[in-house]
């Protein structure tokens, strides 16, 4: 739609310019030094990225993959940047949350970081942005590692901003466990390189079945996964995860909720499948992990008594469902795990951003103090109530088509009841701990003496954010064929290899 | 107007009418007017629907929201057997919404605004559930329906109200989610389709020794129908509001529950199929057990409620058995009995409600003397009684009739003795409390009934059973008409 009023030279940078973009605009943010301009600043940036990511993925849709040569040399020696329909997807998956987080979440960011510091506390966010589009667009190993650390660095900064002391130690302990994530993953490319003589992705994958040393690559491949793993938090590499998301700012829990993981299961899905190329031992490894994810995390969510945490424990266990649709590894189960991947961050950004503002009305996120509060906030009880529909898979939601078609998937590839059954009892598992806070904010009895008289409804612009990602659980329910379409894309894309 | 405007009008009537109802929380009067203008207009829609269903029209509108799976629609079909329960579930509305008004005014209920909002989403979920035409469109509305009713049956908010809730949503979301949408997926898997068809559409293309399996599938995971053993949510559910009750009992809930389980029969499996397969012979038997052991248990209530949500898992059964006869004229049976037993039994609900609402008292035992004071009440909860009981000059007749005729063969026979002997045992647990009423001396009751004389119930509480009732009547005279128009249901009946 925007594609033919762009000329073509500029269409042509489109892939680098997604990420140079936040890139240089990142220390502009310094320069900036006004709280309000910075603010508008990166708004317009992710707005622009936001819109990037939309032409690029409407141009490769169009017509076909996207190549682009860094600084002219050409591949397998040069950087290449190579976008298809699956990376496409995640591109804008990252980019359009980016906007409509900083969008949301101006209050909340003005009431948990303290004004001086919100210069830096924008730079960062444009360079996890960055770091996060970076792995994505990439179509080099090593870049991707040099990506992945600048989301990584940036977001430890980020998590440390939260106000609460102990935001430190969580900050603290992803750094450590990240960078140990980060070290075995670049080991693992350079093994890969020592193996094969080459970075680029599609080169890897040419060579590899080639290479004579096989014990070095199979080394390589455990090295990565652990690497990535522990990125994406799949079990039992998601320690990190709980503490990052309760005592992080809001701003940053609801993105890296709505991206982070997402972009790191993406990296593993193509050094899966497109750079190694063997499916069926991804089933062997992943599948137990996924299972294990699925019902710890979810019954470790029904214990915790605070909202973030909840909700912290169930985006592990929904990890679990998407790396359980990748150990399927049949196209209808990639796509099933891009569905997963695109409507958990619609319902669980929308959740995030649903409990910024009641946060900020009520000052806690413990579910004890968030009794009955559907009465004073009953827009933002709303949208908690569609989001969590979705994120069980209701009919009606997003989530449920995501749902469905994972069912499906389990059919045609496995035909395992008792892996349909296994889905369906964690789907109940969601329901409950979705029930509980449910029942807290609508039917849970007011407290009037602890409960300060005069809350009100988050603010208006909080709320209509809020408000327009639960439409889109809705909307993407009623119409599921938009996503159901992309994602079979790109889990086309994935499988046949570049 | 034609028919696919006025089908989809069907659905979004009543979510029109709860967005009026939320915008007017503040005005009750105007608040209760617009449910009961929009049930009234409703009820006119769908009847402009049932008629063009006598008249021998059907429709099918595919195509709405594509669905994520090739070939996944949600999609709306009208035929008789959907067109009766959505008359059903949209007269009634009417009738309990009345009753409504007067039970929760007289008993100073909280949160009103929400309870007519989710009832009115709740009858929205049984129009879709009425005119869905594939298993996926019947069990988006199915789920729906379970959400919207939760809030109202934890409406009284105390602990006790919760837990019973819990229970309740527990059990309709868990047995749709393992058992339901799995044999939904499984359905497709084997057919290449889930929209219904006249015949079935799973004739040949299952093994033979797989067909049981599939049904126990969808018997147990239509947990709405209450087969034993996942009925237990009937009874949870009793905490809620006399008007949800009546909800739940008769206009919507278990009758979306067991109008399903004979879409399925009829539409998926077809008659034809399980009857030469005889692959709901083991349904018969359970569905049988479950008649016996429900009414045995409503004999021991002696908390009038409870008794009759016994006596409802008992009756929603005779549906269950019905279809699993396969026989045409079963299953005819089967759908007779969701008419009868809707009028039945939201008459006995709403002269509860009307007990409680004028005397304070919910137990059997308290009930002696009572007629005395309010004869009208008890004379309308006799005429319930008997329509459930099968009586003759009233519509629950027809349904032990039609049953018994088409069990007259030697294998079916024992299914004739528990007809028989349900009839015994519903006698036996609806006798005493108009017993009780009419002919012991008045007891002192205890607590908060001690406080007040006991007198007729407000208008609203007392002139919708008489309603009701006496349509329990002219069903047993108009039975000819509600055949003919059923009959498009199968090609031909013997």
């Amino acid at each position: 739609m925007f594609a033919p009023i762009l000329p073509a030279a500029l269409l042509a940078q489109l892939p680098i310019l997604q990420v140079v973009i936040p890139l240089l605009a990142a220390p502009v943010c310094v320069l900036l030094r006004r709280s309000k301009w910075v603010h508008d600043f990166s708004l317009l940036v992710t707005a622009i990225v936001a819109m990037t990511s939309l032409v690029l993925l409407q141009f490769v849709l169009n017509s076909g993959d996207v190549s682009y040569a860094l600084g002219g040399f050409a591949p397998p020696w040069g950087i290449e940047y190579r976008i298809d329909s699956a990376n496409a997807a995640v591109l804008l998956l990252v980019s359009v949350s980016g906007f409509l987080v900083l969008l949301q979440s101006r209050a909340s960011i003005e009431k948990e970081i303290p004004k001086q510091k919100h210069p830096l506390f924008y730079t960062a966010f444009l360079l996890c942005l960055t770091g996060l589009l970076g792995v994505a667009a990439t179509g080099d190993a090593f870049n991707a590692f040099v990506f992945l650390e600048i989301s990584s660095l940036a977001t430890y900064a980020l998590v440390a901003m939260g106000k609460s002391p102990r935001a430190l130690t969580a900050a603290f302990r992803y750094l450590i466990l990240g960078t140990i994530g980060a070290s075995t993953f670049v080991i693992g490319v350079g093994l890969l390189y020592m193996a094969t003589g080459t970075l680029n992705m599609s080169d890897l994958a040419t060579r590899i079945p080639a290479s004579p040393h096989h014990t070095v690559i199979q080394a390589a491949l455990a090295l990565i996964i652990v690497g990535i793993g522990l990125k994406a938090a799949i079990f039992p590499l998601h320690l990190w995860l709980p503490n990052v998301y309760t005592f992080a700012p809001m701003v940053v829990a609801t993105f890296l909720a709505a991206t982070a993981t997402k972009v790191a299961l993406y990296l593993l899905a193509r050094f899966l499948f497109v750079i190694f190329g063997d499916a069926s031992f991804a089933g062997i490894l992943l599948m137990p992990l996924a299972l294990l994810a699925m019902f710890l995390a979810s019954i470790a969510a029904l214990q915790q008594g605070n909202v973030k945490r909840i909700l912290a424990y169930s985006s592990i266990a929904q990890i679990g469902y998407m790396f359980f649709a990748l150990a399927l590894a049949s196209t209808q189960a990639v796509a099933a795990a891009w569905l997963l991947m695109l409507t958990h961050a619609l319902a669980k950004g929308g959740l995030f951003m649903a409990v910024a503002g009641i946060a900020l009305q009520t000052g806690s996120s413990n579910l004890d103090d968030w009794k009955g509060i559907a009465k004073q906030m009953p827009w933002s009880a709303a949208v908690m109530v569609v989001c969590l529909l979705s994120l069980v898979g209701v009919p009606l939601t997003a989530g449920f088509v995501a749902k469905w078609s994972l069912l499906i998937a389990i059919f045609s590839t496995s035909g395992s009841i008792i892996l349909v059954a296994v889905v369906a009892a964690t789907s109940l598992l969601t329901l409950l701990y979705a029930g509980k806070i449910l029942e807290t904010i609508y039917l849970g009895n007011f407290d009037e003496q602890h409960a300060s008289p005069n809350l009100r409804e988050a603010p208006i612009a909080m709320l209509v954010i809020a408000m327009l990602v639960a439409a889109m659980n809705i909307y993407f329910g009623l119409n599921g064929t938009v996503l159901s379409d992309l994602s079979k894309r790109a889990a086309l894309a994935l499988l046949s290899g570049f | 107007m034609n028919d696919t405007s006025a089908l989809y009008l069907a659905i979004l009537l009543p979510l029109l009418g709860a967005v009026f109802i939320a915008a007017l929380r503040n005005q009750p009067n105007l608040r209760e007017a617009t449910t009961l203008i929009t049930s009234v207009v409703l009820f006119a829609n769908v009847c402009w629907l049932v008629a063009s269903v006598a008249n021998g029209a059907t429709l099918r509108a595919t195509n709405i929201l594509p669905m994520p799976v090739p070939g996944l629609f949600l999609s709306f079909e009208l035929e008789p057997l959907g067109a009766m329960f959505a008359a059903i579930a949209s007269g009634l509305w009417i009738i309990n919404s009345l009753y409504s008004i007067g039970y929760m005014r007289a008993n100073k209920e909280k949160h009103q605004t929400r309870f007519y909002i989710c009832f009115a989403i709740a009858i929205a979920a049984a129009m879709g559930i009425a005119l869905a035409g594939d298993l996926i469109t019947l069990f988006v509305f199915y789920e729906v329906l379970t959400l919207a009713t939760y809030p109202l049956v934890a409406h009284k908010q105390t602990a006790e109200a919760k837990a019973g809730a819990r229970t309740y949503l527990l059990i309709l979301l868990s047995t749709s989610v393992f058992f339901l949408l799995f044999a939904i997926a499984w359905t497709y898997d084997i057919a290449g389709t889930v929209t219904f068809a006249q015949g079935g559409i799973l004739n040949g293309s299952i093994e033979n020794w797989l067909a049981p399996i599939l049904l126990a599938c969808f018997a147990f995971g239509i947990g709405k129908a209450a087969l034993l053993p996942v009925h237990l949510w009937l009874p949870a559910a009793m905490v809620a509001p006399t008007p949800v009750s009546a909800l739940l009992h008769a206009v919507a809930v278990v009758k979306a529950g067991v109008f399903t389980v004979l879409k399925v029969g009829i539409y998926i499996f077809g008659i034809d199929f399980l009857e030469q397969t005889e692959a709901s012979q083991w349904l018969a038997w359970l569905a049988g057990a479950s008649i016996l052991y429900a009414s045995v248990r409503a004999l021991t209530q002696d908390n009038l409620k409870a008794r009759l949500a016994y006596s409802t898992v008992s009756q929603l059964s005779y549906v269950t058995l019905a279809m699993a006869l396969a026989t045409p004229l079963g299953a005819l049976a089967g759908a007779l009995q969701i008419a009868m037993h809707a009028f039945g039994k939201i008459t006995l609900f709403m002269c509860a409600g009307a007990i409680y609402v004028a005397s304070y008292r919910t137990q059997v035992s308290d009930l002696n003397g009572l007629a005395h004071a309010m004869p009208i009440t008890f004379a309308v909860f006799a005429v319930g009684a008997l329509s459930i009981i099968g009586a003759p000059l009233l519509g629950g007749f027809w349904v032990k009739w039609e049953i018994i005729s088409t069990a007259n063969t030697p294998e079916q026979f024992i299914f004739i003795i528990v007809m028989i002997a349900s009839s015994i045992l519903s006698l036996a647990y609806f006798a005493p409390i108009i017993g009780r009423g009419f002919f012991l001396p008045s007891a002192q009751a205890s607590g908060n009934a001690a406080a007040c004389a006991p007198k007729e119930a407000p208008l609203l509480c007392v002139l919708p059973p008489i309603i009701s009732a006496v349509i329990c009547i002219i069903l047993f005279f108009q039975i000819d008409a509600l055949r003919r128009f059923l009959e498009p249901i199968f090609q031909a009946i013997p």
